[in-house]
């Protein structure tokens, strides 16, 4: 993956698979430079045994093929950046998944398009789960929930190209000024 | 946030587009595009959005976008399948942004796939 938002994209398809009613994605950046992303789902969650072997890239649900590689490379990718990735998981409760970067590593990947991120996940899945956004850094934070968005819309659906353009440039607009840089 | 009252308009322009839609069930043209790792990796993202972004400027009313995972074709990925009522499916294969414009034009408007970009014509070289 070429930056932070592609692997918060390929993480939350886990949630969503996992029957998540609501996925929560939070994006902090401390004073220090420590960035931390943390995605909370109230899926199936995991048994311990699937926990204790998911950072292996030889641990998948899918029956296709004997790899999944979601997981191992984020969390390859956090070590290398002088963080890590750890996960917690309640089976019937749901996955609490933190990752964390130290942005001043040469490492550390850049974050990334995460308002396309964002806008790809509530428009590919228009119905269900319900998605929430926080981000924060040094300079502001904000806010952002699917379920808001659905009462304003009544009944129109997420993934009307119209609706779709609209979130895309209003999470544009609050999350730019936060992180600063350029998105890619 | 954009004000909710800008949200508010556009909904209104989008419910008139969806009951013209309803009129013509079995018309829509789907857009399924791979969302898995390895899809996501090689740049599935920004070819979704350039779908949203062309179907939007060109305002077309009858093309829904949708995402499917991995169908094992990992080394051809961005893949966009576009599913024509009528027609056979037609697969593309390493899409980019840059291409998603000739496939909505010719394709998808102009009802001629763009064969240079097909799994068909990738595979056979």
């Amino acid at each position: 993956m070429r930056d932070i938002s592609l692997h918060i994209l390929d993480l939350m398809q886990n949630s969503i698979r996992a029957q998540a009613k609501v996925v929560s994605l939070s994006v902090l950046l401390d004073e220090k430079g420590l960035l931390t992303v943390v995605i909370e789902d109230d899926g199936t969650g995991m048994s311990e045994e699937m926990l204790s072997r998911v950072a292996s890239p030889f641990a998948t649900t899918r029956t296709t093929r004997k790899v999944g590689l979601g997981i191992p490379m984020m969390a390859e990718n956090c070590r290398l950046a002088g963080g890590g990735l750890s996960i917690q998981s309640t089976l019937g409760k749901g996955t609490k998944l933190t990752a964390v970067m130290d942005t001043a590593s040469i490492d550390c990947l850049p974050l990334g398009d995460l308002p396309g991120t964002v806008t790809t996940l509530v428009t590919m899945n228009p119905d269900k789960p319900e998605f929430t956004l926080t981000c924060r850094s040094p300079k502001g934070e904000m806010a952002f929930d699917t379920r808001e968005i659905k009462e304003a819309l009544q009944g129109v659906p997420l993934n009307e190209p119209e609706i779709a353009a609209w979130i895309q440039e209003s999470l544009r607009e609050e999350i730019e000024p936060l992180f600063g840089g350029v998105i890619l | 946030m954009k004000s909710l009252a800008e949200l508010e308009a556009i909904r209104k322009k989008t419910l008139n587009r969806i009951n013209l839609r309803k009129e013509d069930e079995g018309e829509v043209t789907r857009v399924v595009i791979g969302m898995a790792t390895c899809g996501i990796a090689a740049g599935a993202r920004p070819v979704m959005l350039a779908f949203m972004d062309e179907i939007n400027k060109r305002g077309l009313n009858h093309v829904t976008v949708s995402q499917t995972g991995c169908i094992g074709m990992c080394r051809l990925e961005p893949m966009v399948d576009v599913i024509v009522p009528g027609q056979d499916k037609v697969t593309y294969v390493h899409m980019s942004p840059e291409k998603v414009g000739r496939v909505v034009a010719e394709h998808i408007v102009n009802g001629r796939p763009v064969a240079e970009y097909t799994i068909g014509a990738v595979e056979d070289k």
